[in-house]
C-alpha cells in the first residue's frame, strides 16, 4: 500500500449562493510533487485555504500522514505538519530574513516567557540551535547574503525564497505552495523550479498550485484539475493533458471535439 | 549592552565604557539635579515611573502591535493593591480585618510588589480575552473603555462597603522599608545624606534597570519574535503555527506587569492615591511617550518617557517667572500650555519622524539597488 502523506476526502464549502468547493478530495503519497491546477476560479485557492485551516469547510474528512486532524485552527494545522506559502507574499516586511525564519521554527521550539526573563541554559542552547537552522536554511534557499536585510528590501525572487524557507523551518511533512511561480519571469521560474526539485530530492512531500501549466506539466508527478469547484480530472501530467474534459475547460467544446479526433 | 549601543556591538571595550559613563550619570544625576532643587530630583523619580510605564506599553503596542488606550488602569491596580495591602485603610473599614491585624495591614513589600504585578497581569488577561478578535480603533476603543471603567470602580467602590474610598482615595500609604531602611525618612550611609526622594530615584533605578533588561530579553526571544509576527502579519503568523490567542494574552499580562509594580512604587512613593490619577489623559501621555521615542525599539522609548515625563517640571520653571518678568502677572497656567505643546510636540513628530525621535535602524537597503551601485563604483 501506498504510503500516503494527505488524504482529503469529500470537502464542501459554499460561500453564500456560490458552490466553491463539491466534493473534492486529493491523496497525495509521499515524496511526489503533487500539483492542482485549473482555470481561474476554479476553486484551488479555496480548497488550499480549507486544507490548511484557513477557511472552515462545511464538510470533509482530512488525515495527515494517518492521523486525521481538523482545520479548525490554522496554527494547529501548522503544528500538525502543512506549512504553506501565500500567493501574495505574506512575509514579516519590519523583520529581517533571519528573523522570518526564525519565526518558523517557533512551532517546533519551546522556549517560554520566564526562560526569556531569566535566560536559562535550555534557552539559550535552544535560542543558538533555532539561528543555526535558519541561517542553514537561507542558505539552502540560496539567500543568505541578505540574512540581516529586512524582508521588505529583499528582491521579488528572493521574497518567494525567503517564504519557503521560513515554511520549511516548520519541519513540515507537507509543504502546500499557492502559485509560487505567479509574477516571475522566465528565469526566476527556472530557479524555483530547480529550488522545488531539490526540496523534492531531500524529502519533502510538496503540493503545489499553479497557473502555469508548463512548469506543473514539467514538474509534477501527479495532477488533479479543478473546475467550477469539482474535480474534473486525476492523474500524470501526461494524461490529464490528454483528458477532453480538462482541454474544456481549457480552451472550450470546440477544441476538446478537435483533441479527441486528433488523439482518436 | 549592545542592544542598547549596536554601534558598539563587535567593540565589547568602547560598549563597557559606555556603560560605566552611564551608571556614573545615572548615579550623579539626582545630585546634579538636587543643586536646582528637590522638586527636579523628584520628577527624576517620576521620570523613572513613567519609563517603566512607557515599557510596559510598548510590550503590547510596540511589540504586539495592540493598540492599548487604557494602559493606565494596570497602573491603578498596582497602586491600589499596594494602598490597601500597606495602609490602615481596610482594617479601619473592616471589623474582621481589625481584630485580625489590629495595627491595621503592613505588608513587606516582598509580598505587595510581587502580588502587584500578579494582579496587574490578571487584569492584563481581563482585558485581553475579550478583545481578541478586535484590531486597530476597535481595540483602541476597547481598551479606553476598560482604562475608565477601572477608575470608575476606584471612584465609587465606596459604598456600601468602603473598599477604595472613593474619590478621597486612600492616605497613610506605609513607605518603601528594605530591611532596617525606611524609604521616608533621611538615611546615612556612612556619613553620606540621603533624602527620601533621593532613595526612592535609586530604588526607582534598579527597578527600571530590571525593567530594561527583561524587554530586551523578551524581544530577542522566541516569545519576542512571536509578537513581531503578529504584528506584522497575523495570518502569516498562524499559518506558521503562532497561537495568536495565547501570544495577544501574554502580551497583555506582561505588559500590565511593568504597569502593576510602577503603580506599587508611585503608591508607595506619594503615601497617598486616588482615582483622579488614573484619568484617560495619563494613558494618553504614556502611549506618546511610546510613540514619540519609537514605537517598539526600547532606546527610542526610554528617550520619550524621559523627555515627555521631565517636561512639565521644566515649564513649571520656566514658564511662570518668564510671564512674571515680562507681563508682571501669569497670562497662560503651566499645566494648559504643557498639553499644548504636547500636542504640537506629537504633530511635528509625525510630520517629520513618522517613526518616532529614535526608531528601530533600518537593517539593509534594496539588493538590487545595492547590486547596481556596486556595478557603479
Amino acid at each position: 500500500m501506498a504510503d500516503i502523506v494527505l488524504r482529503v476526502t469529500g470537502v464542501n464549502k459554499r460561500f453564500g449562493g456560490l458552490q466553491a468547493l463539491s466534493d473534492v478530495g486529493i491523496e497525495i503519497t509521499r515524496g511526489q510533487i503533487y500539483g492542482l491546477i485549473g482555470p481561474n476560479g476554479a476553486g484551488k485557492t479555496t480548497f488550499f485555504n480549507v486544507v490548511t485551516g484557513l477557511y472552515a469547510p462545511d464538510s470533509g474528512q482530512f488525515e495527515l500522514d494517518g492521523t486525521s486532524y481538523s482545520p479548525s485552527e490554522v496554527h494547529k494545522v501548522a503544528a500538525a505538519g502543512i506549512a504553506r506559502t501565500f500567493q501574495n507574499i505574506r512575509l514579516f516586511p519590519d523583520m529581517t530574513a533571519l528573523e522570518n525564519v526564525m519565526v518558523g521554527r517557533h512551532v517546533r521550539t519551546k522556549a517560554t516567557a520566564l526562560g526569556a526573563i531569566l535566560r536559562t541554559r535550555a534557552t539559550v542552547a535552544e535560542e543558538r540551535a533555532i539561528k543555526q537552522r535558519s541561517v542553514e536554511l537561507l542558505e539552502y534557499v540560496g539567500i543568505s547574503k541578505y540574512a540581516d536585510y529586512q524582508a521588505r528590501t529583499l528582491a521579488y525572487g528572493d521574497q518567494r525564497r525567503l517564504e519557503i524557507a521560513r515554511a520549511l523551518a516548520t519541519e513540515p511533512k507537507l509543504l502546500a505552495l499557492d502559485e509560487p511561480a505567479a509574477g516571475m519571469n522566465a528565469t526566476e521560474k527556472l530557479a524555483l523550479r530547480a529550488l522545488l526539485e531539490a526540496i523534492s530530492r531531500d524529502g519533502v512531500t510538496i503540493l503545489l498550485i499553479e497557473h502555469d501549466v508548463k512548469l506543473v506539466m514539467g514538474l509534477c508527478d501527479r495532477v488533479t484539475v479543478l473546475d467550477y469547484g469539482k474535480t474534473i480530472a486525476v492523474g500524470t501530467p501526461a494524461e490529464v493533458q490528454r483528458n477532453p474534459a480538462v482541454i474544456e475547460a481549457y480552451l472550450g467544446a470546440a477544441h476538446a471535439d478537435v483533441a479527441t479526433k486528433a488523439s482518436a | 549592552m549592545t542592544s542598547i549601543f549596536p554601534q558598539l556591538r563587535n567593540n565589547a571595550a568602547a560598549a563597557w565604557v559606555a556603560m560605566f559613563v552611564v551608571a556614573v550619570l545615572l548615579i550623579a544625576l539626582p545630585y546634579l539635579a538636587g543643586t536646582l532643587g528637590n522638586a527636579w530630583v523628584r520628577a527624576l523619580a517620576f521620570m523613572l515611573l513613567y519609563i517603566m510605564l512607557a515599557l510596559g506599553l510598548n510590550i503590547v503596542v510596540g511589540f504586539a502591535g495592540l493598540l492599548d488606550l487604557g494602559y493606565i488602569a494596570f497602573y491603578a491596580v498596582g497602586a491600589y493593591t499596594y494602598a490597601l495591602l500597606a495602609s490602615p485603610h481596610l482594617a479601619q473599614n473592616f471589623a474582621w480585618i481589625a481584630q485580625a491585624f489590629p495595627n491595621g495591614l503592613h505588608n513587606s513589600i516582598w509580598f505587595v510588589i510581587p502580588l502587584s504585578a500578579g494582579i496587574a497581569a490578571l487584569f492584563g488577561i481581563l482585558l485581553g480575552a475579550p478583545v481578541l478578535k478586535l484590531r486597530g480603533d476597535y481595540l483602541a476603543i476597547v481598551t479606553l473603555g476598560f482604562g475608565e471603567l477601572i477608575r470608575i470602580f476606584l471612584n465609587n467602590l465606596n459604598s456600601p462597603l468602603n473598599i477604595t474610598n472613593g474619590p478621597q482615595g486612600i492616605t497613610l500609604i506605609d513607605p518603601v522599608t528594605i530591611g532596617s531602611v525606611n524609604f521616608a525618612r533621611t538615611q546615612n550611609f556612612f556619613g553620606l545624606e540621603m533624602s527620601s526622594v533621593y532613595l526612592y530615584y535609586y530604588l526607582f533605578l534598579v527597578l527600571t534597570i530590571i525593567s530594561i533588561v527583561i524587554c530586551i530579553r523578551l524581544q530577542n526571544s522566541r516569545l519576542g519574535r512571536a509578537w513581531m509576527a503578529i504584528r506584522e502579519d497575523e495570518i502569516a503568523a498562524k499559518a506558521m503555527g503562532i497561537n495568536v490567542r495565547n501570544v495577544k494574552l501574554l502580551a497583555f499580562s506582561l505588559g500590565a506587569t511593568f504597569g502593576g509594580v510602577a503603580g506599587a512604587m508611585f503608591s508607595a512613593f506619594q503615601g497617598f492615591v486616588s482615582p483622579e490619577s488614573f484619568i484617560l489623559n495619563e494613558s494618553i501621555i504614556v502611549l506618546a511617550m511610546v510613540v514619540l521615542g519609537g514605537l517598539g525599539h526600547i532606546p527610542g522609548v526610554i528617550l520619550g518617557a524621559a523627555l515627555l515625563a521631565l517636561f512639565p517640571e521644566l515649564l513649571r520653571h520656566t514658564v511662570t517667572p518668564v510671564q512674571m518678568a515680562l507681563f508682571g502677572e501669569v497670562i497662560v497656567e503651566a499645566e494648559v500650555l504643557r498639553m499644548m505643546l504636547y500636542g504640537l510636540a506629537l504633530v511635528l513628530v509625525m510630520l517629520y519622524r513618522p517613526k518616532g525621535l529614535w526608531p528601530a535602524p533600518e537593517h539593509g537597503i534594496n539588493p538590487v539597488v545595492q547590486r547596481h551601485s556596486r556595478l557603479a563604483a
